[in-house]
């Protein structure tokens, strides 16, 4: 299972923002992209995710032997800034929701509302209206939904903004037990994480010599 | 797919009355009638279904933005699109929810606000059997003005004057199928199957167009 990116180019409001970007990454490995803000890691992500279009280039999830392994997006869980959370239902509702709508039939690995809350050390809230935390218990329980269901991909953009160390540490030990699990994923940040085996994209402001991937 | 119907409603009944304020502008708009045109209680029954009709048809409009808005303002509607469903049948999914949350509602006040305007009571039952089979087209085609407007801040009154021409079919088809069923000479059924009709029509062109929408407006 590998994520390839080949020549990877979009705009927004017609303006490019990046251009000529490819990489490819290996199952069990995290692709860290950094960068200055506006320099366009969301869009990468938004593109990643299919929820913008690229203007140029192509992005796949491929099979060792490189035939696609179905959609991106529907192999994919995307934490984008805003948590995807209904402020007025409570915690455990959300997530059930989120678990049956995301679960296909005959799918498996799923892991247990209550059990996927624990993980971030939040199996005390499951009752209260999602509306009434904090800004980082908001941020974990989004988190959370990414253990429900099983999905290769995790596209998370700035997923630690808001959090304590603690909740860090613990974020940091899912995504690499997800790693180890043969998952794939793509992060955006501005903070350095404790995670085991990562590529580094450094985006620059300029749009030509994008990309320089260590 | 039952998991989203049941959110839906769910957040529509504890949101703080979205369902409420439809029946409230409803029961403004009907209760103000009679003060405006006088105590004369024939022409009140007269034009009372028209006036129901119309009453409902503005209530239904006032909610219809609301029908993406807050998925997208809280991210979950990125999280619609990428899923495996058909995006047709999520939006689908979504108008029935919206329409049990508000327009519902309205059917089931139609009957008393019937009684403000002095319409007897089979063209009463009439006009509630029209709206109840009405009702939802509006939200069909207002899931295609809400999906266009979604990415507007104050995209309310846009959403409503897009869907006002496509909805005057259903209101001239349901208010003379309501007249049909008083008046002697005109038949009831050919209003009431075309009412229907247009209702089946747009439960599947509405959805269809909207997810197209709402694909598009991504960004």
């Amino acid at each position: 299972m590998r994520l390839v990116a080949e020549n990877l180019g979009a705009s927004r409001g017609g303006d490019p923002v990046f251009s000529g970007l490819s990489f490819s990454l290996a199952a069990g490995e995290a692709l860290i992209v950094t960068g200055p803000n506006g320099v366009g890691k969301s869009t990468l992500l938004r593109v990643i995710a299919g929820l913008l279009r690229a203007d140029t280039g192509l992005i796949a999830l491929e099979r060792d032997h490189g035939a696609e392994a179905g959609v991106l997006a529907e192999n994919s869980h995307y934490l984008g800034h805003r948590n995807g959370m209904k402020r007025e239902l409570t915690v455990s509702e959300n997530l059930d929701f989120w678990q049956t709508f995301m679960v296909m039939e005959g799918d498996a690995a799923r892991m247990p509302v209550a059990d996927a809350c624990a993980v971030l050390n939040l199996d005390h809230v499951l009752h209260l209206p999602y509306g009434y935390l904090s800004a980082g218990q908001q941020r974990r329980i989004a988190m959370a939904r990414l253990l429900l269901s099983h999905r290769r991909l995790w596209i998370l953009d700035e997923p630690t903004a808001a959090l304590d160390l603690a909740a860090e540490e613990a974020f940091a030990g899912m995504v690499n037990r997800h790693l180890d699990d043969g998952g794939l994923a793509v992060i955006a940040t501005h903070q350095p994480l404790a995670i085991a085996r990562q590529a580094t994209l450094s985006m620059r402001a300029r749009a030509q010599d994008e990309g320089a991937l260590s | 797919m039952r998991a989203l119907l049941w959110r839906d409603i769910r957040i529509g009944i504890r949101a703080g009355g979205g369902a409420l304020i439809g029946v409230l502008f409803f029961l403004t708009v009907v209760a103000v009638v009679p003060f405006g045109v006088g105590p004369d209680l024939n022409l009140l029954s007269r034009i009372g279904p028209a006036i129901l009709w119309i009453g409902a048809l503005l209530a239904a409009l006032l909610g219809l933005d609301r029908l993406f808005q807050g998925d997208r303002e809280d991210g979950t509607l990125d999280l619609l699109l990428m899923q495996e469903h058909p995006l047709a049948l999520t939006v689908l999914i979504k108008c029935l929810a919206h329409w049990v949350v508000s327009g519902l509602p309205l059917v089931a006040a139609s009957p008393l606000l019937g009684l403000f305007m002095n319409v007897e009571p089979l063209a009463i039952g009439a006009t509630t059997l029209t709206l109840l089979v009405g009702t939802p087209a509006v939200t069909f085609i207002g899931a295609v003005g809400a999906a266009v407007a979604v990415a507007l801040p104050r995209g309310g009154l846009l959403v409503s004057i897009l869907v006002l021409p496509l909805a005057i079919p259903i209101l001239v088809f349901g208010v003379s199928a309501a007249y049909a069923a008083v008046e002697d000479p005109a038949p009831f059924l050919p209003p009431f199957l075309i009412l229907t009709a247009i209702t089946l029509l747009f439960s599947v062109i509405g959805p269809v167009a909207a997810a197209a929408a709402l694909r598009a407006s991504t960004d």
